[in-house]
């Protein structure tokens, strides 16, 4: 009973002319994106210009950048898809990952970008030795980064099937290729330059196609927001219940309650350690700049989530939980689907673009998250591990930028392969498991980094391989390896990567919780128990994050 | 370019460590720290425990949280509403602080400061004299003309 298996009748009836109409669009955008590419290659020539793009993007370029990095397919779809199938449940994720932003606003961007030249080690080996500090956040910034990697490719496959209706493996197999292809030639070839103008040309697409299906929605029901959510609950065959929280988190008993809170915890904390966030603040050109794109992207990514509430609710009340969940019982489908009914209906002309325009969107979207992973991961190789770690600081800038193109290579090839052997399993937790990595391993070492005089090696290198060991262990000892019926899955998880029905020794599938609190006890062990001070180079992080002087 | 790169040891930016250190003794610094502390701290407890107490709620309250309030409008629905029109806020109390208080501070903080080499002063000198008049503008009109 794969959802493929269910999909076709649903779609099948437009097909032909939708997939024609997809296709095309979604050429037209890897056409307007080759270009741009194309075009910032030849204006890179310095190393702050492959890693920064020149520092020279305006607050609201960064901003639709951010937005675009930030706004994945597991936002898009995901969420639009929990509120779909879920009800309220949806809002639960979409706060926290909004609410996040201020973490990164009042905490991070503005000293990370005065204090930083390139990459997330930057920051954390400031005062440190650099060698085991850069090769810990080397470790870690790619771990996060090819986990969340995996997590779009294998959407991506999943997607082409449902949404062109090409059935079979290989269809997915070459869906994987394309879309790695195509990433590592915007990082290899475009740099920070060209993979900022995929984002935002993404995040105009993504925004736009939004605006126009939330007025659309509202509109069928007069601007009332209360008849749209009755239609919902109503078709949702709940009730009432699909307007609160609770269908689908902690639903039940402690520890499903306390697995919701890990998520809500992981989620507000881990933006801020997203090793492809960190890197956009330093590609303008002060810290007001880098403070004001933050502004501009909690603008838009909170207006974003506002609408994907009406986009999920309107996909309930207008084409049915039924229907959506016969598609994909994710739910990811949700918001195309109700692109579909808008225009028409199944079968109809209009249906058949609109569903066409939602659908190259989508791709629009994990192809520029995709690319803004590579890069992150690629610099973090090349200026970290390579020149830091392995050349001692002694790498010539030009053999830098080399390095960090085969490196996009190396890692985009990785990722790729991955995902193929991965492309049947449920991947779906990769993402929040990338979440629960920054909040554990990269957030507690550069908070102490940036704010406690005190912090040291010892304690920057515990706290990464501390928070990182943790949440990746945990998430092996979870129900979402071992699928026993726990008290967070009554039904046990069919979908497990290791056993159907063994028991999960940890019943919470969300590690954060756990894992972040430990990240910032190691963190705190390893500095005292460390002779090692490092209060000049405090003196000098702090006198410059605050005040921008010495700023790259 | 090869006098960027951040290596172990030597302070960057044209300043020696006893220069950082000294600038980070001064008053002026010291108001700069106090003023960015002292808004960024409470303000992250305040969301955080804003935000954890939305999450609570949801996992431990759900009769609380589902009681309508008009229409199909309940308590979850306003609460998490409250958490956007929270989160632009205090992103728009902070932009206003920012540029009010904390970057006429950090310029001060900037001109006091004395040695440093040639090339390097001219161009901070130049940055320094543009984020002044910008903060002066920036009184009279609140606007974003970054976003331009």
């Amino acid at each position: 009973m794969s959802p493929q298996h269910l999909a076709a009748p649903v779609l099948a009836a437009s097909d032909s002319e939708h997939r024609t109409i997809s296709l095309v669009l979604f050429a037209l955008f890897v056409a307007l994106t080759l270009w741009i590419t194309l075009w910032a290659s030849r204006q890179n020539k310095t190393a702050a210009d492959y890693y920064a793009g020149g520092r020279a993007f305006t607050p609201l370029q960064n901003g639709l950048a951010i937005s675009g990095d930030y706004m994945s397919a597991a936002s898009f779809l995901g969420i639009a898809g929990l509120f779909a199938l879920s009800g309220y449940d949806g809002f639960l994720y979409s706060i926290g990952f909004l609410v996040a932003w201020l973490v990164a606003l009042l905490l991070v961007a503005e000293l990370l970008r005065n204090s930083g030249r390139f990459t997330m080690a930057d920051v954390l080996a400031f005062r440190m030795q650099q060698r085991p500090v850069r090769a810990a956040a080397g470790i870690s910034t790619i771990v996060v980064s090819i986990f969340y990697l995996l997590a779009q490719m294998v959407g991506a496959g999943a997607l082409v099937g449902l949404l062109l209706d090409v059935d079979g493996e290989s269809a997915k197999i070459w869906t994987i290729v394309a879309v790695g292809a195509l990433m590592i030639f915007y990082v290899t070839v475009g740099g920070m330059k060209g993979t900022t103008w995929v984002q935002v040309v993404k995040a105009v697409m993504l925004m736009t196609g939004a605006v126009v299906m939330t007025v659309w929605v509202l509109s069928k029901y007069s601007f009332n927001l209360s008849d749209l959510l009755s239609d919902a609950a109503d078709k949702s065959g709940k009730g009432d219940k699909f307007l609160q929280p609770g269908l689908k988190y902690g639903a039940t008993t402690v520890w499903s309650k306390l697995d919701l809170l890990s998520l809500g915890l992981a989620l507000v904390l881990g933006t801020a350690g997203l090793p492809h966030i960190l890197i956009r603040f330093y590609t303008v050109p002060t810290s007001r700049a880098a403070r004001t794109s933050v502004n501009w992207a909690i603008g838009i990514i909170g207006v974003f989530y506002l609408m994907t509430l009406v986009i999920g609710f309107g996909a309930a009340a207008l084409v049915g939980g039924k229907a959506i969940a016969a598609q994909d019982k994710g739910g990811n489908t949700a918001a195309p689907q109700l692109a579909q009914e808008l225009g028409g209906g199944a079968g109809s002309t209009g249906g058949a673009v609109f569903l066409a325009i939602i659908a190259a969107v989508a791709f629009a979207t994990i192809l520029a998250v995709v690319a803004g992973l590579t890069l992150a991961s690629s610099s973090s190789f090349s200026h970290d591990l390579f020149a830091n770690v392995f050349k001692r600081g002694k790498a010539s800038e030009r053999d830098e930028v080399v390095t960090a193109r085969y490196a996009a290579v190396v890692i985009g090839a990785v990722a790729i392969v991955l995902s193929i052997f991965a492309r049947g399993l449920n991947v779906a937790f990769l993402v929040a498991l990338a979440f629960a990595i920054a909040a554990s391993a990269n957030l507690p070492t550069l908070l102490f980094s940036l704010f406690w005089k005190r912090f040291n090696t010892v304690g920057a290198v515990a706290g990464i391989y501390g928070g990182l060991v943790a949440a990746v262990g945990l998430v092996l000892l979870s129900p979402i390896c071992w699928g026993g019926k726990t008290d967070t899955l009554p039904k046990g998880n069919v979908d497990a990567l290791f056993s159907e029905t063994t028991v999960a020794p940890i019943p919470l599938q969300n590690p954060g919780l756990i894992s972040i609190p430990i990240g910032f006890l190691c963190a705190y062990l390893g500095t005292v128990l460390s002779k090692e001070r490092t209060d000049e180079k405090f003196a000098e992080l702090e006198v410059r994050s605050l005040t921008g002087t010495g700023a790259h | 370019m090869t006098t960027e790169s951040s290596g172990p040891g030597s302070a960057s930016g044209g300043l020696d460590n006893a220069a950082y250190t000294q600038m980070r003794q001064s008053p002026e610094f010291e108001r700069l720290r106090l003023a960015f502390r002292r808004f960024v701290f409470p303000m992250t407890v305040a969301f955080l425990i804003w935000y954890l107490l939305y999450v609570v709620l949801s996992a431990y309250a759900r009769g609380f949280m589902g009681h309508k309030l008009f229409g199909e409008i309940n308590v979850a629905l306003v609460f998490g509403l409250l958490q956007f029109v929270s989160t632009f806020l205090i992103a728009w109390l902070y932009e206003r602080y920012a540029r009010g208080t904390l970057e006429p501070l950090a310029s001060s903080v900037r001109d006091t400061r004395t040695g440093g080499g040639a090339g390097a002063t001219a161009v901070k000198d130049l940055k320094k004299g543009e984020t002044k008049t910008e903060t002066k503008s920036e009184t009279k009109s609140e606007s974003e003309e970054d976003g331009a």
